[in-house]
Formats: structure tokens, C-alpha cells, sequence
């Protein structure tokens, strides 16, 4: 048995978006800078693919930047804003504790360089509130970034709110949009953002290739000198095949959306019903404001790289928060944001479905979850002293 | 491919001397749960040689399997070589880890210092601690490494 239960990590191209890269890649090789006609067919399909894109997200053709991907767009917008701030005496910049690395390194950088960074809680269920938002907004922001779906517990934020309060004070919106674009509705125009990031291979299109949608008069500033493609904020030679295939992923992901999310919520709740009754076990992130792909759960008394390593053992490809996967001593600063400990926070797992998977995968997981939970108990000291009442149960 | 040696894999899926002895001459316990990673040691001794060693481990792979080895090597052996087990020998074992895990194998000599030294300390012998160098340091040390931010 094999169950990809990764697709927050990445998912598998569709065979439109194969389709769309090979035939562009076969056929319209030129470069689109070029003036013969050659290359002027590979420039109409680009101007094809931004039209569709921006038409899909209720954006203009000439607010879409193509760029590498989620991390190049995030960088981009920050920057970008923070930097035509600056230039205003303007140099606070608001954010989320649950935000991706993306932003919160960015946020880094310019708190090192002199700006001032807020970065705002959220509640247990992982939700940011507007109204925090709008406390901490006033005439020296800069910009306001909130990601629209967190991409660990998969917490939907309501962007619409705060992109009013954001508008009502004049400050910019920035939305990491990464983990919803092609998933959840998401209309540019709604949630009255000045930015927002997208990447191909989170529904169905290539790796390495995204937008950033630049609301018409938001400042922007090239982060690749070298060249004239789009429009001068971004140098480098389109990758047109892989363009075409996020164009042709984008626009079967918006029409099959209803269909999918009808089967990830139904297999979703089934998931989540069935690990809850793993005893000393809870959901991360609210119940019912997450993306219908996304299950998160933390198991007491056990750590989650080992948990992973048994799952690939049977064919399960998950993710986990905890510090030995990401390389660091600290788990997820996600969990820890929504209050979760350093020692329950180790044993967390990501399971994130797609549409490609069925009944019986959530079957199995359910097998196999509670099985190597189990296992990993038995020699678990941990679990051994919570047990004895030696150590108390947070969970 | 996997992120592992195959000898760190094979004491993961199947680690040696796992559980508890109930009547242990010594226990060891090191790590803290804050960062992941507790090893548990447990030591039954006659005449000085380890007759029998039990692990338990909160962590990950390279812990499970670092502890697994480490009570591999030293059951049936005389304490004075036991003691003598260093995280590099370990690692070697082990066919290699990863340089941001080597922490583990540093946790595995520990938890065997920590398990002789709690028997020596409930059975009054005396002991050089120039012997535990590890153990009596174990909470202070901070050998997650270099690891990125």
C-alpha cells in the first residue's frame, strides 16, 4: 500500500498541466524576448497564461508577476512594500507568529535593518483575530502580511476582514495565499489585498514556477537585475512550458474545487474522527476554518520523526513539526504558537489529502496510525511516566 | 535511498534490548523531553559484568537506534569496558549519522554512564569521576550542534 498524504509538501502534476508543459515546451520553445515571430508565439502564450491567470483570481492581466514560486513571491512583496515605506518614514511592519519561513525570514532581515516588526499571536485554534489587527495597524505600518491558509495546521484566516481594516487605514495587504490558490476561492478583488503570493506545485502544476499578484500602483521592485521580462521587476528568462502548465493546473483545480473539497471534507472528518480516539491525542487548529486537505494532530509521549519513519516504512508519506524534521531544536513555531508545548509539539503529525486519494487510504491510515503510535508508547519513557502518573498529562 | 545508513535503520525497525527490567541494579535516564529526545538505561550486574541492559527512548530515529546499539555493545561486558563506550564508537557501529544527529550517539553514552553511575552511587563503591565525565555533565551540555536556525 502506498498513500501520499504529503500534498501540503507538494503534489503530483495534473495531466493537463503535463500536457500544457510539454506542448508548449515541444512546440513554442522560442524565447518570448525574441522578435521574430518564433519567439512572438512563445510571448502570446505567456500573455495567454498571465491573461487566464489574473482572470481567475479576479485580478488584470497586468498585476500578475511570474516568479520561481511562493518563496521569490513573498520576498518580493515584502520587500517591496517595506522598502516604498521606508522611503514614507514609514517602517512598522505587522505580521503572524504562524506565518511560512518565507515571511517571517524576510520580517527578519528588515527588523535587522532597522524596521520594526510585530508579530501578532493567534488563538489556540490557530485563528488570527482582525480586531488584533486592527489594533496594531496605524499610520506607520508599512504593510500588513497574513498568510490566507496556514500551511501546518491548515487554518483558514479571515483575510476579507483584515484586508477592510487595512484599506479603511491606507496601509498594504500582503497575503501568502500558497497553501489556498487552487484549493479554497480566493479572488483577489474580495479579500482586497495589494498582494498575493501563489506557487505552481501546490495544485497540480510544475515546482518551481509562481505569481505574485501586484495590485495596479502597489509598489514593486526587482529582486533579479539583468533584463526587461515582466515589465522589469523580474529578470530572467520566462520558464513559458512551466507557466503554461500552472495556467492549465490553476484553471482544473477552479473547476473542480466543488467536486474535491465535497470528498477531502468527507474523508477529512473521517480522519479526524478516527485518530481522535488515539487516547492523549488533539486536532491542531480549528475544527472547522481549515482547509478540507488538512489534518494535524499531536500524540503525547512520542516524537514525531520516528513516527514518520515508521509510516514510510508502510507506505505513508506525512510530514511533522517536530524539531528533528526541520533541522532545528525547536518544534514548529506553529504549534508552539497555538499553545501547544515543546514536548506534545514533537509528537505531532501533518497528514494533507488530495483528491487523488480514497476511502480506503483513510482506512489504512487508520490502521496503521494507531499502530505505530502504540509501538512508539511502549518504548517511550515519556509515555511510561505519564502512564505511572510520574509525569503529568497535557493532553 | 533513505535519509539513513541501512545498520541505522535495521536497529530502528528492530532495536535490541527494548523495555524495562524491572529489578535494575541501575538506571540512567538523560535528555529532556523539550528537546525531543530522553534515553532511559537500564543495568543488572553480577560480579561486575553487565548481565543484562534494557532501553527505553522518547525520540528520534537516530535515538532509537543509537540506544539499540549502545546496549548492544555493552551487554556482557565488564563495567570498566562499558564505561569505556564513547558516541563515536557508537556512530561507527551504526555505519554513520547524520552530522546534525550525532547528538543521539552522544545521548547513548550517556544514559550507560548514568545507569553505572546511579549503581555505583546506590551501592556506596566508589568511583572516579573522571569515569563520568559525560554523565555528571549531561545536563549542561548543549550538543544538538550547529544545526541551522
Amino acid at each position: 500500500m502506498f498513500v501520499y498524504a504529503d500534498h501540503a509538501a507538494t503534489t503530483k502534476m495534473r495531466p493537463e498541466a503535463l500536457k500544457a508543459y510539454t506542448e508548449a515546451a515541444n512546440a513554442v520553445y522560442g524565447n518570448p524576448s525574441s522578435l521574430y515571430s518564433f519567439g512572438q508565439q512563445a510571448k502570446e502564450l505567456l500573455t495567454a497564461c498571465r491573461e487566464k491567470i489574473a482572470s481567475l483570481l479576479g485580478a488584470d492581466a497586468r498585476e500578475i508577476v511570474f516568479t520561481s514560486g511562493g518563496s521569490e513571491s513573498d520576498n518580493q512583496a515584502i520587500l517591496s512594500a517595506a522598502y516604498a515605506g521606508a522611503k514614507k518614514g514609514k517602517k512598522r511592519l505587522i505580521s503572524t507568529a504562524i506565518e511560512h519561513h518565507a515571511v517571517l525570514h524576510t520580517l527578519k532581515k528588515l527588523e535587522n535593518e532597522g524596521f520594526e516588526v510585530v508579530l501578532l499571536p493567534v488563538t489556540q485554534e490557530g485563528l488570527v483575530r482582525a480586531e488584533d489587527v486592527e489594533q496594531a495597524v496605524d499610520e506607520r505600518c508599512a504593510l500588513v502580511s497574513v498568510m490566507l491558509a496556514n500551511n501546518e495546521i491548515g487554518t483558514i484566516q479571515p483575510v476579507e476582514e483584515i484586508g477592510q481594516i487595512c484599506r479603511a487605514k491606507g496601509v498594504p495587504f500582503h497575503t501568502d495565499a500558497v497553501q489556498a490558490v487552487g484549493h479554497i476561492p480566493v479572488d483577489v478583488k474580495k479579500i482586497g489585498c495589494d498582494y498575493l503570493s501563489l506557487s505552481a506545485h501546490k495544485f497540480g502544476g510544475p515546482k518551481g514556477v509562481g505569481a505574485l499578484y501586484v495590485k495596479k500602483g502597489a509598489p514593486l521592485r526587482s529582486l533579479i537585475e539583468g533584463g526587461a521580462q515582466e515589465r522589469g521587476k523580474r529578470a530572467g528568462t520566462e520558464d513559458v512550458p512551466a507557466i503554461a502548465a500552472m495556467a492549465a493546473a490553476l484553471e482544473v483545480s477552479i473547476a473542480g474545487m466543488g467536486t474535491a473539497n465535497a470528498l477531502l471534507k468527507r474523508l477529512q472528518d473521517k480522519l479526524i474522527d478516527g485518530l481522535s480516539h488515539i487516547p492523549h491525542c488533539a486536532l491542531n487548529g480549528d475544527r472547522t476554518k481549515r482547509l478540507p486537505s488538512n489534518t494535524s494532530f499531536c500524540f503525547e509521549g512520542i516524537e514525531g520523526e520516528s513516527l514518520l519513519l515508521l509510516l514510510d516504512d508502510k507506505g505513508v508519506c506525512a510530514s511533522s513539526g517536530s524539531a528533528c524534521t526541520s533541522g532545528s531544536l525547536d518544534p514548529s513555531h506553529v504549534l508552539l504558537a497555538i499553545g501547544r508545548v515543546h514536548d506534545v509539539a514533537h509528537g505531532s503529525l501533518r497528514l494533507t489529502l488530495g483528491e487523488e486519494n480514497t476511502e480506503e487510504d483513510v482506512e489504512y491510515l487508520l490502521k496503521v496510525v494507531p499502530e505505530v503510535v502504540d509501538y512508539l508508547r511502549n518504548m517511550s519513557p515519556v509515555w511510561r511516566d505519564l502512564k505511572e502518573g510520574k509525569r503529568q498529562f497535557i493532553l | 535511498m533513505s535519509l539513513y545508513s541501512e545498520k541505522v535503520m535495521d536497529h530502528f525497525r528492530n532495536p535490541r534490548n527494548v523495555g524495562v527490567i524491572e529489578d535494575a541494579d541501575g538506571v540512567g535516564e538523560v535528555g529532556n523531553a523539550k528537546c525531543g529526545d530522553i534515553m532511559k538505561m537500564y543495568i543488572k550486574v553480577r560480579d561486575g559484568i553487565l548481565v543484562d541492559v534494557k532501553f527505553e527512548t522518547f525520540g528520534c530515529g537516530s535515538a532509537i537506534a543509537s540506544s539499540s546499539m549502545a546496549t548492544e555493545m555493552i551487554k556482557g561486558k565488564p563495567i570498566s569496558e562499558a564505561l569505556t563506550l564513547t558516541n563515536r564508537a557508537v556512530t561507527e557501529a551504526l555505519g554513520g549519522l547524520p552530522a546534525h544527529k550525532l547528538h543521539c550517539s552522544v545521548l547513548a553514552e550517556e544514559a550507560v554512564q548514568a545507569a553505572v553511575l546511579d549503581y555505583y552511587k546506590k551501592n556506596n563503591i566508589p568511583y572516579d569521576e573522571a569515569d563520568f565525565k559525560c554523565a555528571l555533565c549531561a545536563h549542561e551540555h548543549d550538543s544538538h550542534g550547529d544545526d541551522e536556525q
